[in-house]
């Protein structure tokens, strides 16, 4: 249907929701790419007070990719539950903004609505709330996800320690595990992106981390960053493997981009489950996704980037994920140009993930050819420390040898849990403890004084 | 920075682990927090980056200095008229301007029996890997073609190019094969990185199923002699079967020097 809005003597028409979402979407490089945006302030400003008054209900009548032709439209059609749907389901968009900033909207309350909930009403809400809507309402919500330990719950942020090497060299990974593990990172995985993508290669990669987390009892779990369908192979083999990754995007034409349907992540689940890794529960599988990913993939339909991501969270929480990662600033400035449209987006991105059920952390980064640096990481962080995300990155100064790329630090995760009193998962802080790496309590974050014993033996070796 | 008690930071005592990697470990740590010197090398390498990006492509020296050896250039620009239109607009950095396509139908026009290769040299994200190590490269392509008898248009040199652009630039010109060397994104240890880009039968709408691609030249990197060894292998080979792109699998033999890859000491945290 159509959609109208008078103000300051004009009228501003748009013709679908698709259209008004797009141009009630705030300004980002990648919409203009699409050519969806709003051309003028003005305009974009009428759309969200458009949008604002769209019931939310509209969503369940009116989609923006056709049922017939898109999978991830039939998912989130088919699974949205209009019971959990019914304490919100006579507001509109700009009235269910003001219910999520109100009491009524508590972590209780919120969690059971997310199944009520479908993406595009998540992403049609975050149009029209500013960065502390954003925060406040994320805050309100935990999602908690377990499997060798426990990520998401309050007052707690974990770490993904990323240690790649260009050549997956094991003595250069096995340093920035070390490095990593002695500045108390990499509780939400030691999850290695890499270098070759074989299935013998990333086996050896697996088996070594495997046999780390085992020889030194650590509570955390592991990841490469392979295929889905590279993963399956690797358990048909016997490889010990804990989490499934997979990137995925919110349309069925992205999806098969990335080599993926559905029901690929179906199999690629119920390999994972076949293994029964998990002593603490079955979230295992690991997605990361990131705005204008269907944009790149020519795969959008004429939505715009924010809402085809938030899509891609309907794909997730299907298959009961341990984290999944929005990879904010990766794309580039085409998509997100600078600093103050990748923290937006990393916001939006943590908002809509969490109300809509999902494990959210986010890879706080940029490249060296969009407008941002470290200042405007600090902020994202910062603001996503507070707003309660489950996990961001951990890499050895912030530099990724491999990706070319800029994301967290292990010391940024200690300022984080400084500044905002954030500890690791609880089975990892207790072994931080033990091994007297670091010790956090009361407003303080110390590191233990030299090597562990256990580790100093794996440096004897080098002598 | 040190362990002497007059520092406030502290040093860590893993220091020989940096010789295991290029990744930035072993810091150490003021408070919880990175120590000055490292947070300044970090700031100076995001410099570095961040001017190989911006750095205007001095397309005038590089098309002297390819004239001291007689080879003659052609210089053009893309629909992307400056830099931030460049780096949000990806499409228009792939076509030429007007202007420059009409300039170029003039020449292929005049030259109609057309080439069997041409080259372009493009600023890409980093007109410091172009300067740097473009007029090394262009010399041995010149070379392996004078070898193989293959006839060279002259050098194309875009400002604001991305990779697409040669196939149209290649299309214009009727030359069977065309290599774009291209600044390539820079890291934030290596803001020179050139890339290597290579298509058979270019046309404009061609994906990257189409071309093969050498990455990563630079002195820390990929040789000249490496790059031009595996270009020389991939135009061979298609130049034989009519085809680059996917199908053209980079099967080149070459000599593979991994200095000290006997003595890595592998997974050191598992013993032995």
């Amino acid at each position: 249907m159509s959609f109208s809005h008078s103000i300051g003597g004009m009228v501003w028409r748009f013709d679908s929701l698709r259209e008004l979402m797009a141009k009630a979407s705030p300004a980002r490089s990648g919409d203009f790419l699409a050519e969806v945006a709003a051309s003028s302030d003005a305009e974009r400003a009428a759309a969200q007070m458009a949008l604002a008054d769209v019931p939310l209900k509209q969503f369940l009548t009116e989609v923006l990719i056709p049922y017939e032709e898109d999978e991830v439209t039939r998912l989130i059609v088919d699974s949205h539950d209009r019971a959990a749907f019914a304490p919100v389901s006579h507001l509109t968009v700009g009235g269910f903004r003001d219910w999520l900033l109100g009491d009524d909207a508590t972590e209780a309350s919120l969690k059971e609505l997310a199944p009520g909930l479908t993406p595009e009403m998540a992403a049609a809400v975050s149009k029209i709330m500013r960065v502390q809507d954003l925060v406040l309402v994320s805050q309100k919500i935990r999602v908690v996800t377990r499997f060798r330990n426990t990520v998401g719950l309050r007052g707690r942020m974990s770490t993904r320690l990323q240690p790649n090497h260009p050549t997956d060299d094991p003595a250069g990974i096995a340093a920035s595990v070390l490095d990593g593990l002695l500045y108390g990172n990499g509780d939400a995985m030691i999850g290695i992106n890499p270098a070759t993508d074989s299935v013998s290669a990333i086996s050896e990669l697996l088996k070594m981390l495997d046999g780390v987390i085992r020889h030194y009892e650590i509570p955390t779990q592991s990841c490469v960053l392979t295929h889905v369908t590279s993963s399956v192979a690797a358990i048909e083999k016997g490889v010990p493997l804990d989490l499934v990754f997979q990137s995925i995007a919110g349309t069925e034409a992205a999806n098969s981009g990335f080599g993926i349907s559905l029901e690929i992540l179906r199999e690629g689940y119920e390999a994972g489950l076949s293994l029964k890794r998990g002593p603490l529960g079955d979230n295992l599988m690991y997605f990361e996704t990131g705005q204008g990913s269907a944009l790149s993939a020519n795969a959008h339909h004429g939505v715009d980037q924010q809402t085809c991501e938030a899509r891609a969270y309907a794909v997730a929480r299907h298959f009961n994920p341990f984290l999944v990662n929005t990879v904010v600033g990766f794309i580039g400035p085409e998509y997100l140009y600078n600093g103050k449209q990748i923290i937006r987006a990393g916001l939006e991105d943590h908002f809509c993930g969490k109300l809509l059920g999902v494990p959210m952390g986010c890879d706080i980064c940029y490249t060296n050819h969009a407008e941002a640096d470290q200042d405007d990481m600090d902020v994202l962080l910062t603001l996503l420390g507070v707003a309660g995300i489950n996990f961001i990155m951990g890499i050895p100064g912030s530099d990724d040898v491999m990706l070319n790329y800029q994301t967290t630090s292990f010391h940024d995760a200690l300022y984080a849990r400084k500044t905002l009193g954030l500890r690791p998962a609880p089975e990892f802080e207790e072994w931080l403890t033990r091994m007297d790496i670091l010790r956090q309590d009361d407003g303080g974050v110390r590191l233990g004084q030299g090597v562990p014993p256990l580790f100093r033996k794996a440096l004897a070796q080098l002598n | 920075m040190s362990d002497d008690k007059k520092s406030p930071a502290h040093a860590d005592a893993w220091q020989q682990l940096r010789s295991l990697t290029s990744a930035r470990i072993a810091l150490g740590h003021a408070g919880t927090s990175l120590p000055t010197a490292a947070q300044l090398d970090f700031q100076f390498a995001h410099a570095q980056a961040r001017d190989a990006v911006h750095l205007a492509f001095d397309h005038g020296a590089l098309a002297e200095q390819l004239a001291g050896r007689s080879r003659e250039t052609l210089t053009l620009q893309s629909s992307a008229t400056d830099r931030h239109m460049y780096l949000q607009r990806p499409d228009l950095g792939r076509r030429l301007s007007e202007a420059s396509a009409a300039q170029l139908k003039d020449y292929a026009a005049a030259h109609a029996e057309g080439f069997d290769l041409a080259l372009v040299v493009a600023d890409g994200l980093s007109a410091l890997a172009v300067q740097r190590h473009s007029p090394a490269m262009l010399e041995r392509v010149d070379e392996m073609a004078a070898a193989e008898g293959w006839s060279l248009a002259p050098v194309v040199l875009v400002e604001q190019g991305r990779v697409a652009v040669a196939d149209e630039i290649g299309a214009l010109l009727k030359a069977r094969m065309v290599v774009i060397l291209i600044g390539e994104r820079p890291g934030l240890s290596s803001p020179d990185s050139l890339g290597l880009y290579f298509t058979y039968a270019p046309r404009v709408g061609l994906n990257d199923a189409a071309r093969n691609c050498i990455s990563n030249v630079r002195l820390e990197g990929m040789s000249y002699a490496m790059a031009a060894h595996k270009l020389l292998y991939l135009m061979r080979e298609a130049w034989r079967r009519q085809l680059s792109g996917v199908s053209l699998k980079d099967d080149a033999q070459v000599p593979v020097l991994e200095a000290g890859e006997g003595s890595r000491p592998g997974n050191f945290l598992l013993g032995g």
